[in-house]
């Protein structure tokens, strides 16, 4: 529920690197509160006939642009964990020198991602979705094993995005781009397996080992399914422009 | 006379059918218009010209068929390679365990790829093809101790994955991968479980052949011997500098195997859709290391520049990757 974006562990400090977004997060979450009572009449009736615009949700919208503002919001989503995880006390107190060199390159990489989408959407002459508000179980940044399985869950549901929505994208620059980025997600979701059981960097759960040996590409509405739970009230994802 | 049960039966044997054709719609769209005009007799005529156009070759462009036999070429020299893996002196044992796992993918892939072509897929190579100690077929390479020299055998491991991530993502754009969404989306699949390999492969390197914790080790630059998981610029030149440059190199933009308005740059590229990525490009890139920029992307490569990579593991006279140069 909404309230778990200003009760959650997400440190005010998380968002200094992005200081104009806050009081939008904040006033936008109130006037969803505010309104929720008197608007629910509006928003069922808004769902008869288009459920891409509800209240509260963030649609990426269609076409290629769809699908590069579908990959912004989970770099977004990421890229905002890794910062996180880099303040948190397992990373500060706890993590061996490969897990902090791991770690710190993940943050970089993943923060790169998401500006450059916002910045090519924008040169593609399109709008970016807004900034995504994140929200985490209480002490996910405390231990090793939270932080990791987190991590894997990201990087394995990224790769398994990635390689789903490729065939909605039409131009072949885009594509090649998205292969750019997916074989670096997928290069993160083996290390950080094998950080968590040694060996386990094409784990069956991922890849179709006693069959094709191929990876298990997710749908939009799956991936989202997953990933909008770590997202806010506000900020959650409608995917039913894309394919 | 059915005609879509037709292209059921040829999609079978060849995805691209649909691709080949205009469109399924279009088809429609022909067969409506053409239909009061024809007789049942002369329909046989019509589809007979709906095929010659559809299988006519587009000059410089490859059919689909042909990336998916030149990925199949590719997964036999890795399942191949993966084969010799049992005389490997000095191996921990999870690290035995994990070569065999990405032995039984290379072997899936292949069996995989097989399957999609069907009676279009190449003869098996056999590993008499093949000479991984780069001798061409004298055994006398510079990677000659492969066989049983753990950090030789990591060294080429680690070739092979980098020289298969590029291929794939070289090859995904294409336009008659683009156009058989099945195709594709297989790719993809194929892509990023060989991207899984080559970051394991690095970890192993990275901590050494006999370590039992691969995940733990330490990457040092210039990362040629102690690589991140990922490519950073150039890793010095690779696994074995002097050799593997071409590994992380530039590539062709032009010509048979490469995709329309691609451009294959090596992997130290920083321009990512006509975006220069810097420390000063977003606030929140302030004090990022400058090598980050081009390792949060890999590079492709087109297949002409991945064949000459590969040729260099074949035997003299065996042609398996020489027909694309």
């Amino acid at each position: 529920m909404s309230h778990k974006t200003l009760s959650g562990p997400q440190a005010p400090e998380a968002n200094l690197d992005q200081p104009l977004y806050t009081p939008i997060k904040r006033r936008s979450f109130f006037m969803y509160a505010g309104a929720t009572a008197g608007a629910t009449a509006l928003v069922l009736a808004g769902c008869k006939d288009d459920n891409n615009n509800m209240p509260g949700m963030v649609n990426v919208g269609t076409g290629d642009v769809g699908v590069l503002n579908y990959a912004y919001a989970l770099e977004q989503l990421e890229a905002d964990f890794y910062t996180q995880v880099r303040m948190g006390s397992y990373y500060t107190s706890s993590a061996t020198a490969a897990e902090k060199q791991i770690l710190d390159d993940l943050y970089y990489h993943e923060v790169i991602h998401r500006d450059f989408f916002k910045a090519a959407i924008t040169a593609a002459g399109a709008t970016p979705i807004k900034p995504l508000t994140t929200v985490y179980p209480a002490g996910t940044f405390s231990s090793k094993s939270s932080v990791l399985a987190t991590a894997k869950a990201f990087e394995d549901l990224g790769v398994a995005a990635y390689n789903g929505a490729g065939q909605y994208i039409t131009t072949p620059q885009y594509l090649y781009i998205a292969g750019k980025i997916v074989s670096i997600e997928a290069r993160h979701a083996a290390i950080i397996r094998d950080l968590v059981k040694e060996g386990d960097f094409v784990g069956s759960d991922i890849v179709d080992i006693a069959g094709n040996s191929l990876e298990m590409s997710k749908a939009p509405s799956v991936v989202v399914a997953t990933a909008n739970t770590f997202l806010a009230d506000g900020s959650k994802l409608n995917v039913s422009g894309l394919g | 006379m059915n005609f879509f049960d037709i292209l059921s039966e040829i999609e079978k044997v060849d995805p691209e059918v649909y691709g080949r054709l205009d469109s399924r719609r279009s088809i429609f769209k022909h067969m409506s218009g053409v239909g009061q005009k024809l007789t049942a007799a002369a329909l046989p005529l019509f589809v007979g010209a709906v095929f010659n156009k559809a299988y006519a070759q587009t000059p410089g462009s490859l059919a689909v068929n042909d990336v998916l036999n030149f990925a199949l070429r590719l997964e036999y020299l890795e399942m191949y390679f993966y084969q010799q893996r049992t005389a490997l002196t000095g191996l921990s044992s999870v690290n035995a365990s994990a070569l065999s796992l990405i032995a039984t993918d290379e072997a899936n892939h292949v069996k995989f790829l097989r399957g999609v072509l069907g009676s279009a897929a190449i003869n098996d190579p056999t590993a008499a093809a093949f000479d991984f100690s780069g001798g061409k077929g004298t055994a006398t390479g510079p990677f000659s101790d492969y066989r049983t020299n753990p950090v030789t055998y990591l060294a080429l491991a680690q070739s092979f994955e980098d020289t298969g991530v590029r291929a794939y993502k070289g090859a995904a754009p294409i336009s008659s991968v683009m156009a058989n969404k099945t195709v594709l989306t297989a790719a993809l699949n194929i892509h990023s479980v060989e991207a899984r390999h080559a970051s394991h492969i690095r970890a192993m390197r990275r901590a050494g052949a006999n370590n039992s914790t691969p995940s733990q080790g330490v990457a040092v630059s210039p990362y040629s011997s102690a690589p991140k998981s990922w490519v950073s610029g150039t890793d010095g030149g690779g696994a074995v500098p002097g050799t593997t440059n071409a590994i992380y190199g530039a590539g062709n933009s032009s010509g048979a195997g490469t995709a329309a308005n691609v451009t294959y740059l090596a992997e130290d590229n920083n321009v990512q859709g006509g975006v220069t990525l810097t420390t000063s490009t977003s606030p929140a890139f302030s004090g990022f290391p400058t090598t980050a920029f081009s390792e949060a992307f890999d590079e492709g490569l087109d297949v002409k520049t991945v064949a000459t990579i590969a040729n260099l593991f074949v035997v003299t006279g065996n042609n398996l990757f020489s027909v694309y140069l």
